[in-house]
């Protein structure tokens, strides 16, 4: 196996365009830091610097505009450390662009990868548009009077992110060695290497130098190093089998007494249970050998306004689940019964409206109770809900809902089970 | 027997479970509801599990993570599938294996997170610039969570492909009763990456069975060209020289050529001329309606969405009445199967901001009669 990176003199680049130094000053320092040649993963951007792939002796990836740093720390993280291997990827300026956020963050959890930036002040392959990294007053095709906009100090950027090592340089000359140090490097590395491009860049900006361009835009050649932990897969506690999460319900013997599937449907307010509730029904009823459906519907914001719970039980398989023709809705807070207005305006007369008697009654051809939950407090009021509906129904057996409700509730002990029950048992009566 | 283990779960609990013993061992993610739960159970099982900024950088790490012989999945919603269509194109193009889990919810745009719908499938069918096609498998029950998804992960490894599992809100948000004692085994993936020793290896050399043989960027033994762009069987870009563009014609074939071999639907009887095709959450609806109905017409749940399978059409043949049941209001799948100008013997029947119900499905069958 050949020990030399590059394939051919031949690089595939116009003439005097910066990006052949770029290219063989970093197999110079590859071949001096004795890599063997299949160990390095080079990953290109678009642009003309990506046509070096063909050249590379190396495994070589070539993605999309902009990703080219993502790809590659992806590449990186598959990696896992191991030490004799590296990343190399090979950007243009508009590539730094697009993908800012990218460098940013392989920066910031210092992915182990060496980003070489390619800064030409353009977009080279596209016809020579400015790019964020163009010193202001620089010419292009689309800003003919100079950039009127600063450019972003990727160096700067980098290193505040938590870059391991990053440094600016001149495209000119031997700079293998700074590209050495980058490689050398443990954790997340960038050069940016200014440079020119002769076909649009001398075009819009004759005679100009390349040190009197990096010079006025205020670019410093500059090194800053870090000293943190490159990334690693985190070791999250992880489980082998998510079902073991859940407890297994173990069905008991009860009398069953439903023989179709009937739906219960919980609102209430958020933040007041109503989901925990509808598992817990969900539970007792299971206990009781039933199949269940437990859909909740909620606001994006958890913590406020209603919260709605639609409950299948049914002695036969379950397939839909949706809200249909609902037997008992138990509406506890003004935000319930303001969601279920319309589902309590169409309810039939063989449907029953459990309501707490702080709510205006309201207008609905379904059999009415009231009940007094919420004065036993807000949160619990849809638990003393569940009691009305087990001991008026007995669709779920109150044995078999107190049995969850002391498993599920930490403040079981606070819920006035016994005096929720003499008032049914009053209703009742 | 097995002592029965029922439990009170959702199909993001099942999904992730599947994917996990099925042999996927990376997961990326980012919060997107109604995904969070997938993202979630996933942050509990993957062994590298890893937060993403955003959805181009998890496309990409899966990629990168791809290359190096990994198995990634992750899961989104449509504004992030939106934002990653062109990494899927990458993935598809290098023809690297992953599973994406697409939970749908109401658009357009950021439409309502909270709310279900399946209004994604036009754009998943035409997702692959050049349309391509990208293996959508679509589960409508948590036994179809398990197989299905095991059989995602397999169709992406097999073939090397970015793959789909379609689901949404109301199923990857809802729970369910279920006996785990009646899941069937699932065998993990054997990765093997063998190639003939005697050879140069290319990366997009292909035999009849149209699958490059896979080569992780790990080894350091044969060079490994990948790309995005127009190439040869090197991995050379190429602009649209014969060999390229046999290429690119074959990640077609290949698609088409294994689907053949991952066809999933159920066909339930009952001797009508009437046939309601149906899939994921709808499909639910339709199976409501058939038993309220007491059996008054067939039923076809199609699992194996995308690309549509010859064996689906076989089906349709024989009916004189067809009814395409899925909750959006402009019949998706229907204009897939059929095209904008349905014929005559096709009905449509969809829902927006609800669940399509069994009573709208019953109401369009008698309408019919
Ligand atoms: S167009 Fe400019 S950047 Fe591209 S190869 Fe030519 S000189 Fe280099």
């Amino acid at each position: 196996m050949t020990n030399k990176v590059l394939n051919t003199t031949e690089l595939p680049f116009c003439p005097g365009c910066g990006h052949h130094l770029i290219a063989k000053n970093t197999a110079k320092a590859i071949e001096e830091l004795n890599y063997n040649i299949l160990d390095i993963i080079f990953v290109t951007d678009i642009g003309c610097h990506g046509i070096i792939d063909k050249t590379l002796n190396t495994h070589t990836v070539h993605g999309l505009h902009g990703r080219s740093v993502a790809l590659g720390a992806g590449i990186s993280m598959g990696l896992h450390n191991n030490q004799k291997k590296k990343v190399i990827v090979f950007l243009g300026d508009g590539g730094a662009t697009i993908g800012l956020q990218h460098i940013l963050e392989a920066a910031r959890l210092n992915v182990d990868m060496t980003v070489i930036v390619h800064n030409n002040f353009l977009y080279g392959m596209t016809g020579g548009q400015l790019s964020g990294l163009t010193p202001k007053g620089f010419n292009t095709i689309i800003s003919l009077n100079g950039n009127p906009f600063e450019p972003h100090d990727i160096i700067k950027l980098v290193n505040s992110a938590g870059a391991n090592y990053c440094s600016r340089i001149l495209g000119i000359g031997d700079f293998s060695a700074t590209i050495k140090k980058a490689l050398s490097t443990k954790g997340f590395s960038l050069i940016e290497v200014m440079e020119i491009c002769p076909s649009y860049g001398v075009k819009y900006n004759p005679k100009k130098k390349l040190q009197e361009i990096v010079e006025s835009a205020g670019f410093k050649l500059v090194e800053y190093t870090n000293n943190r932990e490159p990334f690693s897969f985190s070791h999250y506690e992880t489980v082998t089998n998510l079902f073991d999460k859940v407890k297994t319900i173990i069905p008991t013997t009860y009398n069953t007494t439903l023989n179709e599937q009937i739906q219960i449907v919980l609102s209430g307010s958020a933040g007041e249970g109503i989901q925990s509730a509808a598992s817990i029904l969900c539970r007792a009823a299971m206990l009781q050998g039933y199949n269940v459906t437990q859909k909740g519907t909620y606001p994006v914001t958890v913590g406020v306004g209603f919260s709605n719970a639609e409950v299948n039980i049914s002695p036969y398989e379950i397939f839909y689940h949706g809200l249909y023709h609902p037997k008992y809705l138990i509406v506890t807070s003004i935000d319930g019964l303001e969601f279920s207005k319309n589902t309590i305006k169409n309810l039939p007369e063989s449907s029953t409206l459990l309501i707490d008697d702080s709510l205006e009654l309201p207008e609905t051809k379904a059999k009415v109770i009231k009940i007094s939950a919420r004065k036993k407090g807000e949160k619990n009021a849809i638990l003393v809900g569940l009691i009305y509906f087990s001991k008026l129904f007995n669709v779920v057996s109150i044995e078999n809902l107190l049995k969850i409700l002391k498993e599920d509730v930490k403040t079981f002990e606070k819920l006035p089970v016994d005096d929720v029950i003499k008032e049914i048992e009053k209703i009742k009566e | 027997m097995e002592t029965k283990q029922i439990k009170l779960i959702d199909d993001s609990r099942v999904i992730i479970e599947a994917l996990a013993r099925a042999g996927a061992d990376v997961y990326i993610g980012y919060p997107i509801t109604p995904a969070n739960l997938l993202y979630f159970y996933a942050s509990q099982r993957f062994k590298y599990m890893l937060p993403a900024p955003d959805e181009i950088s998890t496309m990409q790490y899966m990629s990168g993570m791809a290359l190096t012989g990994h198995l990634p999945v992750t899961a989104t919603s449509f504004p992030g599938l939106a934002l990653m269509v062109e990494s899927i194109n990458m993935a598809y193009m290098m023809e690297l294996p992953m599973v994406i889990v697409l939970s749908q919810r109401l658009g357009p745009a950021t439409g309502t997170a909270t709310g279900g719908a399946q209004g994604d499938i036009l754009l998943l069918n035409g997702i692959i610039s050049g349309g391509h096609p990208l293996p959508v498998f679509c589960p409508a029950d948590i036994l179809d969570c398990w197989i299905l998804s095991a059989k995602a992960l397999e169709f992406a490894y097999n073939c090397r492909t970015p793959v789909v599992i379609l689901t949404s809100k109301e199923r990857t948000m809802t729970s369910r009763s279920f006996d785990i004692s009646t899941l069937p085994e699932i065998k993990p993936i054997e990765k093997k990456f063998t190639i003939n020793p005697n050879k140069e290896y290319l990366p997009y050399e292909y035999t009849e069975n149209l699958v490059p043989p896979f080569l992780p960027i790990t080894q350091n033994t044969h060079q490994v060209r990948i790309t995005a762009s127009t190439h040869d069987q090197k991995g050379i870009i190429q602009h649209t020289s014969p060999e390229a563009m046999q290429n690119t014609i074959r990640l077609e074939k290949k698609i088409r050529t294994h689907i053949k071999n991952f066809v999933y639907f159920e066909h339930k009887k009952n001797n009508s001329n009437i046939l309601v095709i149906s899939y994921g959450i709808s499909a639910n609806a339709a199976q409501e309606a058939m038993r309220i109905s007491n059996n008054k017409f067939d039923l076809l749940i199609v699992k194996t969405l995308l690309p549509v399978v010859n064996e689906i059409y076989e089906i349709i043949d024989n009916y004189t009445t067809i009814i395409v049941a899925e909750d959006n209001i402009n019949a998706q799948y229907a204009k897939i199967l059929f095209g904008d100008r349905l014929l005559p013997k096709v009905k449509t029947v969809g829902a927006i901001g609800k669940m399509l119900s069994p009573d709208d499905i019953l109401k369009t069958l008698n309408n019919d009669k």
